[in-house]
Formats: C-alpha cells, structure tokens, sequence
C-alpha cells in the first residue's frame, strides 16, 4: 500500500474547471443577519496580541485584481498584496524600468490579469516555503513568487492555451508546475469559423519544469489533448457546444478528469517522441542581483500525442460537469465534485491502477482509453449539499468540502463517507482552504471559506464591496465560525502555511556590495548625470534624509531623463520613495540597497520639484530638490550638486 | 466651529515647524551649555570615560596606526558612512576627524554598531541628535569587525 500510494503520487491530475456563477445563490441574502451562531470565546480564538506574531501566513489569490495578498492567521491581518500580473502604482510594480519586462507577453505589455489559483512549492508532499505559484488567467501566464522576499521573481507564459484556469498543480517535490487550459482553441492558432471546434479546437496540457535550487520555469513539454473540441479541458462540456453552456453543457450524466502519467510522459520525451511545435511566449525573469528583469522570446515547444503515446492519459467518468479535483493526504482517493451531480466522488487511485493493468476500459475517445466508472469509483458522499465545488482535508481523515449553491463548507468522513458536520457560509463559498489541506501534511487547525458574494456582512461600500473570507477552526468535531475579515480583489482558491516555514528566511534588505545594477550609484561619489544625445542618465543616491544630486540644472524638453536611484541604507524597513512632479507613470519605492529606474520625460521648461514619498525620518519633508528643465536646444549647462556642494559641470 | 479653528491652528504650526527646521541656525545648537536645564547637566559623565551603550565594552588601540586596518576601514567608510559623514568637515552627521580626543574609542564602536539605543540612551548621543535637526544615525549594519577598521581609519584623518 505504501508503495502504491507513493506510485500513485507518480500520476498526476488535470483538473477542469469553470466559475459559472450561479446567481440564485443570491437568494441566501434572506438569511442576513445571521451571525452563524458565534459562540462566547471565538474572539480570544482569533486575538492575536498587539507585538505578536500569527501562526500562519495564508496566500489569498487576488482573483481580477491580478495580485496575491498575503495574511495572517488566524487574526486576518492584511500583511502584505505582492504584485503580480498587475501593476502597481504605489509599489511603482510594472512602471519602473526593472519590472515591466516581468508583464512583457506575446501580446505586448499587459498591465492585468486574472489570477485564481496559488501553490505553494513542496518537497516530499509537505509544504516548504520556497515558492508560491500561481495562474495568470485571461493572457495564459505563470508566475513565481520569492518568499525570501515576496517579490514576483518569474513570470513564464503559457503557448497553446485558451485561458490559463486549471492551474498550477504542483507535484510532490515541485518538479513540475502543470497548467490546464480553460478554452480549446486552435493550435497553432488560426481563422476558422468558431463553429468549427470539433475539428479545429484543441487543448494543451502544459508541465513546466521546475529548476530545483533557483525555481525557474521552463515548459518541458505539452501534451495535446484530442481533436474533439474542448472535451476534457472543460471537462464540464463533453457535449462540444460552443454557445449557450449553462444549457447545453450539462446534459450529459457523465464528464471527464483526465489522469497523466507524468513519468511516462518523461519516458517518451526521451525516446523522441515529443514534436517541435512553433510558439511564441514570453519568459520574464527578475534578478535581486541586477534588481531588474528580463523578457526573452521562446520560439518553440515540445509537443505529445496521447493518441501516439499509450498509457500516457486515461480519462475517469465523473458526474455532471467535474469542477475540484482534489488528492487526499494519503493519496488514495480523487476527489471529484461534479458542480450539478447531487453526489461527491471519490475515484480510487489503487483501483485506477489495477483497471488499467486488466484493460477495464469503456472505449475510448481519440485513442485515450475511459476507464469503466465502476472499475475506478471508490466511493460517494450521497446527497451532502448542493453545488460541490472543493475539497481540502485536515490530515486526520476528515474532508471538507464547500458547496456553493447551498453555502456551506460540510465535514466528512474519508473511506466511509458519512457526512460529519455542515456549517452555513456568508455567502456562496468558493474555494476553501486548510493550511498544507492539498498537500501530503495539512496542519488542520483552521478551514477558510472564500465567499463569492457579500451583501450585507460588512459596512455597506456603495455597489460595490469587498469579498468575504470566513475562518473556521476545526480542532474539534464540529466546526467553529471564528472571524469574518475582507479580501482584496475576488480571491478564488488560497494556500496557508505555518509562519516558521518563512519567517527566519525572510529577507531584510539587499546587500548593496552585491547590487548589480547596471545604474547603481555604490556611494555617493559616485552620484553623476550623464547625457547620452536626447537620454540623461541621473545617477542619484538617497538615505535618510537627502538625495544625492539633490539640484540637477541642463535638463531640456525633449530629454528622457532616467532617475537611477540607489538606497544606500543597509538596515532592515528603511525603503526611501522617489516622485518627481509630472511624471506620468508612478513613484519609485526603493528597499535598502536597491536600485530602481523611473523614465521622466518633461513636457515644459520650469524648475520641477522631486521628494521622498515614504516617511523616513524626522527630516522626511526635508528629503527633497529640484530639476531644472530649460527648452529643447537650450545651452544650459548640465550641472548636478548637493547642499552647498560646488556643482558638477 | 472651535474644533475647526483648533485644526486649522495646528496645521499652521506644523507646516511652520517643517518649513523651518533645515534653517535652524547652527549657533542655537552649539550654543552655551550653561543654558541646558540642570538634569541634562547631572547626566553628562566625562566623554573620554564614557564607553556608549552597546556590544562593545573595551578596545585596544595599537601604539601606532595600523594602516592594513585603517586601509580597509577607509573602504568602509566610503562605501557605508560617507553619504551622511564627510571626514572632516560638518554634513549631515559630525565630521570624524579628531573624534578620539573628544569620545571613546568604545563610544565610535557603539555609536556604529548600535545607534537606535545609543540616540535613545547615551546622553551625549541623545545631544547630538537633537543638535543635527533629529537626522538620526543609520545603522548600516557594519559587522563588529568593520567597525573596528573604521575605527581605525579615523585615526589617521
């Protein structure tokens, strides 16, 4: 058994999912006052005391705000929003020189994305605190994320894909990072009548190998699902339709989870057998050493056939448009929540592999075999809800899963499948997460329910309000309501982790003896201005509290003037701001020994005042100068100083 | 009515107080310290005596100046220190030229190594703090070692 379920690791699922939001969900406003029967000491649960530190950090994904927002349990402390496919004005993410080659694409610069699911780097099945992942949906992207510093450190995008939505799976050591896609589309892609999909569409798989010491991506191979639509990618629609889903997609009884062998798939990409696709992607990557990132164009990938390479993905019937595909500690069981079945059902990984070594298949689609459901199915929770979405378990034999059309996240037991306890959610749970709950070790303390919708639970903010997170804890038999805390953007699925995973890795300040910069200014004699024809380069130190050059004279209109701004501090929480007036991107907000880049490029003559924006000292206010901007062909000459310094011509 | 006036007054007086502080006169810093109330003047011990606050509790300084050590301190100094000190003229922190007939060696090392508690803790940092317009003393996390050349570097300026 230990084997099997270390092989059954070996194999890993492609699950397909889709938020339709279902609106009559709405209906549960009727139960707002509802305080979800607090009982007297849910309060000293949650209290974290002022100076002290929480148990956990929890990655919340950022949904259409495009970020990760990390917090902490279980007081719902808003510790930081990391910058990811979307810029960041007040972090000057995306507007400084050295970030926007993280959001270059295929597609050009994209400011935004939609991001839905993060995971957390593992090794042996535990989580280890190195990375978080995590999906860029509308312009098929993967990000990873430092938790030395909780930087976006990559950002890898995904080729062949209609809607990068079905990921990132890890496997158990973080070899690979796998994306699904959430639309077929022609691959290569090309103008066809939309309602040529059955013949044109297709979907990719793609497994992104992991580099084990620095984290970075690289897309090893693709596996190119059938020609049959978007049959498995969405799994919910196996009836290839094209318009009207919420109708036609779900007539059939049974939908598709796809399971790849990823070792096979090795074994053939070693036999070359993988076919050189023509692509266009981009890969960015950030350095703390040059503290900027670059973008490169990948021409290429390797592509599999299943149809062409046997044993490489078996389809498993599951009931009524599949949405969670969830593996329990022990391996197991799959999880598998079809949204519009009454039921949850658990697919037997032990039984899985006996059925594809006797051959217990019920045809096949495009030469991948399905498996007989009897021969696979391990077992059924009957009737525990409506609109099963996600699982997550506590690493005591205890699942839980959230529903969304009745909103509540409901215990059971695995192997029996008695349903243990249900507790209401406000309102329409999405995802819910127990820290580690998808890996191997959850550290079942706590579960949080990610709510879909608001309405009343909050403060009213106009139309518009924020999501609602809810923590339960789960130490006893029955689940315990603790905190309602709101979330940035619409956060889909999340992950947690016990603080001392990161906390004594986390990074204080960068060294400046090994700032790489291009345009660092190591000390401040080295502080110059440099013109190159139209572009003036300023090199510019700051520490509390001056710039230096803090007086820059010979600036004409027409210049790109780039302010390379180095922090000289070397102690941790001292970052400096850099705004100059009229700039029409953002400020800089530079760490200790970091260098960063803003582009000004000023419209009119005049004497342009520039400050620190982030309060460093007493003498913050005083941390400031000018630039002088005379017009275009001027002979002014270029001179920089600082206080009563001679300038520097 | 009187809450609105209130506000207003106080954000006068602030705005007031940051448009002058980087024109303080340097006299009023330097001023007689006769003038200082009497519990600041019961604080002052002999700065030649006074070892600071922090890591270091004694040092021994060579006959002569170990110029390996001081070359390396210069180094220091020019890549950690030199954006707020210059060596011997008054910037945005004192100059360190002289500085060892005036404090400890101990003193330099703690001041270095441990400013957070020595603006809060040593009367004669606390003083100086308030004399450079409360620009405080960055830790530039120097190892104690560093600390030490740079120390070292100062005894030849």
């Amino acid at each position: 058994m230990k084997n099997q379920s270390k092989q059954l690791f070996n194999l890993l699922l492609a699950a397909m999912a889709v938020f339709v939001l279902v609106l009559s969900s709405c209906g549960k406003a009727s139960q707002g006052t509802t305080s979800g029967a607090l009982s007297g000491n849910a309060a000293s649960k949650v209290y974290v005391a002022p100076g002290q530190h929480d148990e956990f950090y929890a990655f919340m994904s950022g949904g259409f705000s495009g970020q990760i927002a990390a917090y902490g349990l279980p007081s719902g402390r808003l510790l930081k929003v990391i910058p990811t496919f979307s810029v960041d004005p007040e972090k000057g993410y995306g507007f400084n020189e050295e970030t926007k080659p993280l959001l270059n694409t295929s597609h050009g610069f994209i400011p935004w994305d939609d991001a839905h699911h993060p995971a957390l780097s593992q090794t042996n099945g535990e989580t280890d605190g190195r990375w978080i992942f995590i999906n860029g949906n509308n312009t098929p992207r993967l990000a990873r994320i430092d938790l030395t510093t909780f930087e976006t450190a990559e950002i890898l995008e995904i080729p062949n894909s209609g809607g990068n939505h079905s990921s990132p799976y890890l496997t158990q050591n973080t070899e690979y990072v796998v994306a699904g896609t959430r639309f077929s589309v022609p691959i290569p892609q090309k103008d066809v009548a939309i309602s040529s999909y059955a013949e044109n569409f297709k979907g990719a798989l793609s497994f992104v190998k992991v580099e084990p010491t620095t984290g970075r991506m690289n897309i090893e191979f693709q596996v190119l699902m059938p020609s049959h639509g978007w049959t498995f990618f969405t799994s919910y629609n196996s009836e290839m339709k094209n318009s009207l889903l919420e109708v036609n997609a779900s007539q059939n009884d049974k939908d598709f989870v796809a399971a790849v062998n990823w070792k096979k798939a090795e074994e053939y990409l070693k036999a070359g057998k993988a076919k050189d696709f023509p692509a266009n992607y981009m890969h960015n990557v950030y350095s703390d050493e040059t503290h900027s990132a670059t973008s490169t164009a990948m021409k290429s990938v390797k592509v599999l056939i299943p149809s062409e390479c046997p044993g490489l993905v078996y389809l498993l019937p599951t009931p009524k448009s599949p949405h969670g595909v969830d593996v329990d500690p022990t391996g197991e069981y799959i999880v598998c929540s079809g949204k519009l079945s009454a039921d949850i059902t658990a697919h037997s990984f032990p039984k899985m592999l006996k059925a594809i070594e006797n051959k217990e298949f019920d045809g096949d689609i495009s030469g991948v075999p399905i498996i007989k459901f009897e021969s696979v199915l391990g077992g059924t929770v009957k009737e525990p809800g409506l609109g099963p979405l996600h699982t997550e378990f506590d690493g005591k034999g205890n699942a839980y899963t959230s529903f969304f059309i009745s909103s509540e996240i409901v215990k059971w037991k695995v192997g029996t499948w008695e349903v243990i306890d249900r507790q209401p959610t406000y309102y329409s749970i999405g995802h819910l997460m127990v820290p580690g709950g998808n890996s191997m070790k959850p550290e079942g303390k706590y579960v949080v329910a990610l709510n879909k919708i608001t309405k009343d639970r909050y403060l009213p903010t106009g139309p518009e309000l924020t999501q609602s997170a809810q923590l339960y804890s789960i130490d006893g038999d029955k689940m315990e309501l603790l905190l309602d805390f709101p979330t940035i953007g619409e956060p889909h699925y999340a992950q947690g982790i016990s603080a001392e995973k990161i906390k004594p890795k986390s990074k204080q300040f960068y060294k400046l003896s090994e700032n790489k910069h291009p345009y660092v200014t190591p000390t401040e004699k080295d502080a110059k201005v440099v013109r190159e024809g139209n572009n003036v380069h300023v090199y510019m130190t700051m520490i509390r509290s001056h710039f230096n050059p803090d007086n820059i004279e010979g600036i004409r209109v027409g210049d790109k003037v780039y302010f390379h701004v180095t922090n000289l501090e070397q102690d941790y929480d001292v970052p400096h701001g850099f705004a100059v007036m009229g700039a029409t991107n953002a400020e800089l907000l530079i760490m200790p020994g970091q260098t960063e880049t803003l582009l000004w490029e000023p419209k009119k003559e005049g004497v342009y005042p520039m400050y620190c924006t982030d309060f460093c000292s007493a003498l913050h206010q005083e941390m400031q100068g000018y630039v002088r901007v005379s017009p275009a062909g001027s002979a002014t000459a270029l001179r920089w100083w600082l206080g009563d310094e001679k300038p520097v011509q | 009515m009187k809450n609105s006036v209130l506000n207003l007054l106080t954000i006068i007086v602030l705005l007031a107080a940051f448009g002058c502080s980087s024109d303080k006169p340097e006299a009023a810093a330097t001023g007689d310290s006769s003038a200082k109330p009497k519990s600041m003047v019961a604080e002052e011990a002999d700065p030649m005596t006074n070892k600071g606050v922090g890591p270091i509790t004694s040092v021994e300084l060579g006959a002569s100046v170990d110029q390996a050590m001081a070359d390396k301190g210069k180094a220091v100094y020019e890549a950690k220190c030199m954006a707020c000190h210059k060596p011997t003229e008054k910037f945005i922190g004192p100059a360190p030229k002289g500085i060892l007939d005036r404090r400890s060696p101990e003193w330099v090392m703690n001041m270095i190594l441990n400013p957070e508690k020595m603006v809060k803790e040593d009367p004669i940092a606390k003083k100086l703090l308030m004399e450079f317009n409360g620009s405080p003393m960055a830790n530039q996390n120097l190892t104690q070692d560093e600390a030490r050349q740079v120390l070292e570097y100062f005894r030849t300026l």
